[in-house]
């Protein structure tokens, strides 16, 4: 018996099939979704990947938060399904609402391809749960449009509620405030990051690394458990 | 205006035509009126014009490229050869990988954005229009000097435009070149390379059979961009005195194309696709004129029932224009339904606009009157070709009599140590990860190597671990002292690369940058620049599976140096077996394997120190590089080496300062007996590499090298925090770090 978690494509999704491969890595099932289907195949959670869903058009996630399998994500994600956001993914979630801010052009306006250290600041969600609060990683990350912004009250809220689940750590790489790669919501099973988890799980690919698995082995150990 | 149909043709014989506005020349127009025993109507006139331009029918070059077939060597590998969109390479396990490098350089220079990204767009359909999904880019570029004010014009627009458009498309970007020199100011090179694997069984070929057969255009709209792209901006020279060419730019839609893309592979993999052409130079044109050409029947189509962007084109423009993402494919009848219900899957427009006939013509319509009835093959295939002049330059004994080798030197330690840093700081020689971190080379999840490493490593199946290799490499300035070697130098440094990283090198691409060929030096560079590589892939084994050639690259009466860019291609059969790059253990040794001769003509040295071009390129053995290359790849298969980079430009110190760097370890070298420090520091002999061995296993390959036959020199050893040249200088870590970092993102940044 094992979990099983839904992928969804959008058109324009780009990291759909390495996330599916994370996933497998994992031990756990990929079950690709489609845009245009409600139905989510009864999964036990779901990824939205990495891309450019629908070309970035009127801003990145904006049209996707409309497709009508979000309708189905946002409504379990309120019921307690665990949703991760990657990259296009953290866009679109926060275009639902389901996590606050908002993402902006880099602040030195490039594309940025790296290999990024983070800190996980909260181990305790559906998806971190098997990092130690505070370890360090380095997971790959790529985006234009990845600058997390969000007003100073939000901000504040994020860090007493220990919702700033991981930040950059030597070096800002897009002016994101407070360095914040990645946030979750008060119930902790959903979770949005700019950097790719799911290029990090395999020693030889990639940047050699295999930080990210943690990702997918934490939801197993929260879905067993 | 009334519709010029071939009725209204045939009745008014003696109309005047624009023929040379669309770049036809008298005695071309007078072939087309031959042809056709008639005046061409304006669509027939639009048609041959872009088909026939020097960028579509290779007319100065195609007796000179016959050779690739003439010398091709025996391979069992190639299972599509030249002609085709892209060759076939078999790589084992019934896997085919199809790869080709192409330009898009003169519209690079005129829109940089535009001009890239629509590069980019155009090589990936190429290679998905052989049944392959698109795995892997990579663009070589070149740019005029670095600190050039309109340099930081082009070259960001250019890196942009390829990031924005290659980051869009999910296909991580490998490697490739960035060299500045003042020759290409006016004329950038802009080439973009694409790799696709497929199982030999889903191979597909641009060809339209089967009478009844449905033609569907499918993919963006046709709009008014890049009509005339290249016969007019691909084939003429650039020129101040004539108006501004932006219109004839296409503009490009990524988010389109990965819809293409995905809609394509669907319906290959449902099998609904009986022949298939992308649309790119000479947009519908050549789609329907090399299928048609290319299959048993003839073709009819109206014309009227493309998608337009803008309502207003007229035939002649919607025949020409290069819209970006269309693709044309021919489909049996029975099963078009279910190919129009995938397109709208992906929300693809996709439009029924002819059918294959079983006559011999190809027929266009608009709105039920006739506008085409061509014969497709003197539209696609039987175009003019030229026997152009050519005569070596006078000049070309001057440059090569003024001797590199004869140029002043360092005298002292303190005057090596400066010059390497100089060296290793130009802008040829600094590090381009301020460029090559804008493209995404993670996405897909199956690279295993990506620049600054030798080559391009794709793992293309995940339970056996084969893997492909991909290098590009051109040098013009060895190109210009001696075309032929230059040409040579190109293959032999790419099949270098390749082999170094632990692939068997198998078949190369090549895109042939040149000037005029009006200019019979020009034609003289490129007759001896593809004899030479056509003499080097009959030498190597390595076939030519096809390519491009883009020449009127000059700005006035002065052209580019020749620059052949060259792409191999390898196997590997275990990607967990690959070299990487960097030093990584200390207490490892180093070995530089191959000859260090005084071979200074057209090295980076002497253009740094001395901004010289002279003397003769580094001499080519091209038996020594496959015996290198044999060495190269045993080491890597059996474990003897931890790490590899191969010597080029810039030499060994050029080679030691990037391994030092990608593994955050130092050396200390030893100058070996005999050699002066400068020449073994700056020297570019060819069919050279160094490699670091562990000491468990330097018996097996010092043994291994001295059986067969290969110079094999102790150098060093892997430690510390600095590169020492010992009895010389050394150069801690973070100093040469500052130095080969920081050039490009103060120049472009």
């Amino acid at each position: 018996m094992t979990a099983r978690v839904g992928v969804v494509t959008f058109p324009g999704t780009l990291d759909d099939r390495d996330t599916q491969r994370a996933v497998r890595i994992a031990g756990l099932e990929p079950v690709p979704l489609w845009h245009r289907d409600k139905d989510l195949k009864q999964v036990d959670a779901v990824v939205l990947p990495g891309g450019f869903s629908y070309g970035d058009y009127l801003r990145a996630g904006a049209i996707s938060r409309f497709s009508p399998v979000m309708e189905t994500v946002v409504e379990q994600a309120k019921a307690g399904l665990p949703v991760l956001g990657i990259c296009n993914g953290f866009q679109v979630l926060t275009e639902t609402h389901l996590l606050p801010g908002a993402m902006l052009r880099n602040n030195h306006l490039h594309f940025v391809c790296r290999d990024q250290k983070l800190r996980v600041e909260n181990a305790e969600t559906a998806w971190t749960a098997d990092y130690e609060a505070g370890q360090e990683i380095s997971v790959p990350l790529k985006n234009i449009d990845g600058r997390y912004v969000a007003d100073e009250r939000t901000l504040d809220e994020l860090e007493a509620e220990g919702r700033v689940a991981f930040r950059y750590l030597d070096g800002n790489p897009n002016g994101s405030l407070r360095d914040i790669a990645g946030i979750t919501n008060a119930a902790g099973n959903v979770v949005g990051l700019m950097p790719h988890p799911e290029h990090a799980v395999e020693p030889l690919v990639g940047t050699g690394r295999t930080d990210g698995l943690g990702f997918f082995t934490s939801l197993l150990k929260k879905l067993v458990a | 205006m009334t519709l010029d149909t071939v009725k209204h043709a045939n009745e008014t014989p003696d109309v005047e035509q624009p023929w040379a506005e669309l770049g036809l020349k008298q005695d071309e127009y007078e072939r087309i009126r031959a042809i056709l025993g008639r005046r061409p109507t304006g669509a027939e006139l639009a048609m041959y014009s872009v088909m026939w331009s020097e960028h579509c029918s290779y007319k100065s070059s195609k007796v000179h490229l016959r050779q690739f077939g003439e010398k091709a060597p025996e391979n069992d590998a190639l299972l599509v050869g030249i002609g085709e969109n892209a060759g076939v390479v078999d790589v084992g396990q019934g896997y085919a990988v199809t790869f080709k490098v192409e330009s898009h350089n003169h519209p690079s220079y005129i829109e940089p954005y535009q001009g890239a990204a629509t590069g980019v767009g155009g090589i990936v359909r190429d290679i998905l229009a052989m049944g392959a999904r698109p795995v892997a880019v990579m663009d070589p570029l070149r740019f005029g000097a670095a600190d050039h004010p309109d340099t930081k014009r082009v070259l960001p627009g250019v890196v942009a435009g390829i990031g924005g458009y290659g980051n869009c498309l999910g296909l991580p970007n490998i490697g490739g070149e960035v060299v500045f020199d003042p020759c290409y100011q006016g004329n950038p090179l802009v080439n973009a390379l694409c790799i696709g694997v497929m199982k030999h069984e889903d191979i597909h070929l641009a060809k339209a059979s089967g009478a009844g057969n449905k033609v569907v255009l499918y993919g963006a709209r046709t709009g008014g961009d890049g009509i005339g792209g290249v016969s007019v901006l691909a084939s003429e020279t650039f020129d101040d005195s004539k108006p501004t060419k932006r219109p004839a730019v296409q503009v490009g839609d990524p988010f389109q194309e990965k819809l293409l893309i995905e809609c394509t592979l669907e319906l290959f993999r449902e099998g609904l696709v009986e022949g298939i052409q992308d649309l790119g130079g000479a947009g519908l044109s050549c789609a329907t004129s090399e299928l048609a050409s290319a299959g048993s029947g003839g073709m009819r189509v109206d014309l009227d029932r493309v998608h337009l962007r803008d309502a207003t084109l007229s035939p002649e423009e919607i025949l020409m224009s290069e819209s970006q993402e269309r693709m044309c494919a021919v489909v049996e009848p029975s099963k078009i339904d279910r190919f129009l219900e995938i397109c709208e899957k992906w929300d693809v427009i996709a439009t029924v606009i002819g059918e294959v006939t079983d006559g011999e013509r190809l027929e266009i319509f608009w709105h039920g009157e006739q506008i085409v009835d061509v014969p497709p093959r003197t539209v696609a295939h039987e175009g003019p070709v030229y026997e152009r002049p050519y005569a070596r330059p006078e000049w070309q004994d001057a440059l090569q009599a003024d001797d590199a080798n004869a140029l002043p030197r360092p005298q002292t330690p303190e005057e090596l140590r400066e010059q390497v840093l100089k060296v290793i700081s130009s802008p040829n020689q600094a590090s381009k990860s301020w460029i090559t971190d804008q493209y995404d080379r993670f996405v897909q999840g199956n690279t295993v190597l990506a620049q600054p490493e030798d080559s391009g490593m794709i793992r293309i199946d995940e339970e056996t671990g084969l893997g492909v290799a991909v290098a590009t490499d051109g040098n013009g300035r060895y190109a210009k002292l001696d075309p032929y070697a230059g040409a040579q130098l190109a293959l032999a440094e790419s099949y270098r690369n390749v082999a170094a990283t632990g692939a068997r090198p198998l078949a190369i691409s090549n895109c042939l940058n040149f000037g005029s060929p009006e200019d019979p030096a020009v034609m003289w560079q490129f007759a001896e620049a593809t004899r030479g590589l056509a003499d080097g892939c009959l030498a190597l084994g390595t076939p030519v599976t096809g390519g491009n050639v883009s020449l009127y690259n000059q700005t006035g009466e002065t052209a580019i140096h020749p620059t052949p860019v060259v792409a191999v291609l390898g196997v590997i059969d275990d990607v967990n077996r690959r070299t990487p790059m960097a030093f990584r253990e200390e207490g490892q040794l180093l070995y530089l394997l191959g000859d260090t001769r005084e071979e200074l003509g057209g090295s980076a040295w002497s253009q740094v120190i001395h901004d010289h071009l002279g003397g003769l390129p580094p001499a080519v053995d091209l038996d020594r590089e496959k015996l290198l290359a044999e060495i190269l790849i045993a080491a890597s298969r059996d474990g003897m080496i931890d790490a590899a980079h191969d010597l080029s430009d810039g030499g060994l110190v050029q080679a030691l300062t990037e391994s030092c760097l990608r593994g955050g370890k130092g050396a200390r070298i030893v100058v070996p007996d005999g050699l002066d420090p400068f020449v073994f520091l700056f020297s570019e002999s060819a069919g050279r590499a160094v490699v670091s061995v562990p000491r468990s296993e330097e018996l097996r390959f010092t043994d291994m090298c001295g059986a067969r036959g290969l110079p094999a020199t102790r150098i060093g050893v892997v430690d510390g925090e600095a590169l020492e040249i010992q009895g010389q200088f050394g150069l801690s870590l973070a100093e040469l770090r500052a130095a080969h970092e920081a050039t490009i993102p103060s120049l472009v940044g």
